[in-house]
């Protein structure tokens, strides 16, 4: 009996989950204007989208963005794990990982608008009109992605045997090489996953792009709040159908390199355990 | 020797793009917070947009006609409060025995519940909020099934309700994530000798298991209340921007270029999650199990 309830329960709280999301891909399909009544089947909104070409635009630009700041944010991000791992100086760690909680721990109103005032106090000083644009928005995206990059990168640090560098040294490898063949095979599911979580970050990203783009620079969820101030036509539940399928496929692409990283380590571990014997 | 000296100076090298773009996007932006909440359009020094945030007063209109005169932004703030923390609540009171029903489901079930609970967060949050005020329009999807069932329709949208259905919404995962991960490195073996000692399972519940996730509890309600302290559109949305909040208020000074006074509100809202965060941290440390290390 207890049981019944507790599945029901919970039944009804992913019933509340997915309730929107399915209602949208629903609707997505739907033939009329109406966001209540399905009368019938068909893609007449997909190629409205497709036709569309603000919003094709904006989706460029979401992902010329997004690409830019994940490349840069990694690159940036497993350098600093790579460093603080290995920093001697107790304090300079410490602070290092308080302002690496800052972006993470703001409320992101917060990091747009000091970004933004930052912006515009610099812009005034060399006497730009605006002072917001594409370079303003890239520097915000890289500033919230960094720390996820780092904070996924620097456990696989901490998991790594700290004399295996210097063994493969002492083993006759520069260490620009001990580096790519030791620390760096290390790092690569660290790197990976902190790669893909600032790309899906970035890609969906509002409110921080909210108050650090200009004029000239729409980005997709900028475009669908513009869109959503007007009366909004199922043409944006298509735009969202697709992006939710991609962002899942991203994610399922990791979830299968997290798998393959847990069997390997598990069948290493098997490995190392019959050697003992 | 010398090998590892090189390397000790190439970790400053490593660190140091990321040293100084830390330094300029987080640490600077923060201090022109501060600056722009304390002057006037010419940059000098005043208190006046701190001021006006606590003395601003308008005139509110009742149902019945009479008009009372409220503090403006006090409201606001105090609206928003009352909000973020209901819905935190309610995150706590429906994401707790989630977290707990999943935690002791079978291993593969689990995998997919939490998939399951993460998934309606990688649609985008702008998306999510206008899909609930779709349903939830009066000749919404909601009331049309409602109607099938033939019961009367019932006004949502426009209300607090709606608002915090909203955050409920968009902000359950962060409750669940680190109570369900708490809940996983707990020593069954603890509640089974609660048992063998004649606990029933309330008591289990409520001396064991209850303490031992409380760290869990605290960051997940600090990872909802923040957000929904802070959010706007949801309230513009699903509010018919009837309940104005301190974002939106925020958000409505960017726009109309008052960026002094945007910044004042910015401040006093970073003061106020500061204080919050520190008691937190006080009370963590103080009295729950394990709390240094969360």
């Amino acid at each position: 009996m207890r049981k019944i309830v507790s599945n029901i329960l919970t039944a009804l709280v992913y019933l509340f989950l997915f309730a929107p999301i399915v209602i949208l891909l629903i609707f997505s399909f739907n033939d009329s204007k109406s966001l209540s009544v399905f009368s019938n089947f068909s893609f007449h909104w997909y190629s409205e989208l497709f036709r569309d070409r603000n919003t094709l635009e904006a989706l460029r630009n979401t992902l010329v963005l997004a690409t830019s700041a994940t490349v840069i944010s990694t690159v940036m991000g497993t350098a600093a794990a790579w460093g603080i791992d290995r920093l001697r100086s107790r304090w300079y760690r410490r602070v290092l990982n308080t302002v690496t909680d800052i972006p993470m721990t703001n409320p992101d109103i917060i990091t747009g608008i000091s970004l933004m005032l930052m912006f515009v106090f610099v812009g005034r000083l060399f006497g730009a009109s605006s002072s917001l644009n594409f370079w303003t928005m890239l520097i915000a995206h890289v500033t919230f992605c960094l720390p996820y990059v780092i904070l996924q990168v620097l456990p696989k640090l901490r998991q790594m045997d700290r004399s295996l560098p210097e063994a493969a040294m002492d083993l006759g490898c520069t260490p620009m090489r001990a580096f790519l063949k030791v620390e760096l095979p290390e790092m690569l599911p660290g790197i990976v996953t902190g790669a893909i979580m600032a790309f899906t970050l970035s890609l969906d990203d509002f409110v921080i792009s909210y108050f650090t783009s200009g004029t000239g620079f729409e980005t997709l969820p900028i475009r669908i709040y513009s869109m959503t101030k007007k009366t909004v036509t199922p043409k944006m539940y298509a735009l969202a159908t697709i992006i939710f399928f991609v962002t899942l496929t991203l994610l399922l692409i990791n979830n299968f390199i997290d798998d393959d990283e847990c069997k390997e380590s598990l069948r290493n571990h098997k490995k190392a355990k019959k050697s003992h014997k | 020797m010398r090998a590892l000296k090189k390397r000790n100076s190439s970790c400053h090298t490593a660190i140091a793009p990321y040293s100084l773009w830390a330094f300029l996007f987080i640490i600077v932006p923060m201090l022109f917070i501060a600056y722009y909440a304390f002057t006037d359009n010419n940059f000098n020094f005043t208190l006046e947009n701190i001021s006006r945030f606590f003395t601003s007063v308008s005139n509110i209109k009742n149902d019945d006609g009479s008009v009372t005169e409220v503090h403006t932004y006090l409201l606001i703030l105090r609206r928003s409060l009352k909000l973020a923390v209901i819905s935190t609540l309610v995150c706590l009171l429906v994401g707790y025995p989630l977290a707990y029903r999943i935690a002791h489901a079978k291993k593969r079930t689990q995998k997919t519940m939490m998939t399951l609970i993460m998934i309606p967060m990688w649609m985008n949050f702008l998306i999510r909020t206008y899909a609930w005020m779709t349903i939830l329009q009066d000749s919404g999807v909601f009331n049309t099934l409602i109607g099938k069932l033939g019961l009367a329709p019932i006004h949502i949208i426009g209300t607090e309700t709606a608002v915090i259905i909203g955050m409920v919404y968009d902000y359950l995962p962060y409750m669940v994530l680190p109570i369900y991960s708490i809940m996983l490195k707990m020593d069954n073996s603890l509640l089974e000798a609660a048992r063998d000692l004649g606990c029933g399972s309330f008591s289990v519940l409520r001396r064991v298991i209850f303490p031992l996730s409380l760290p869990g509890v605290i960051s997940g309600i600090t990872m909802v209340l923040i957000p929904s302290i802070s959010t706007f559109y949801i309230s513009q949305k699903l509010g018919n921007g009837k309940f104005f909040l301190i974002g939106d208020a925020i958000e409505g000074q960017y726009v109309a270029n008052n960026l002094h006074f945007a910044a004042a509100m910015a401040f006093i809202l970073m003061v106020i999650l500061l204080v919050f965060m520190a008691l937190i941290k006080y009370f963590t440390s103080r009295y729950v199990y394990g709390g240094d290390a969360a």
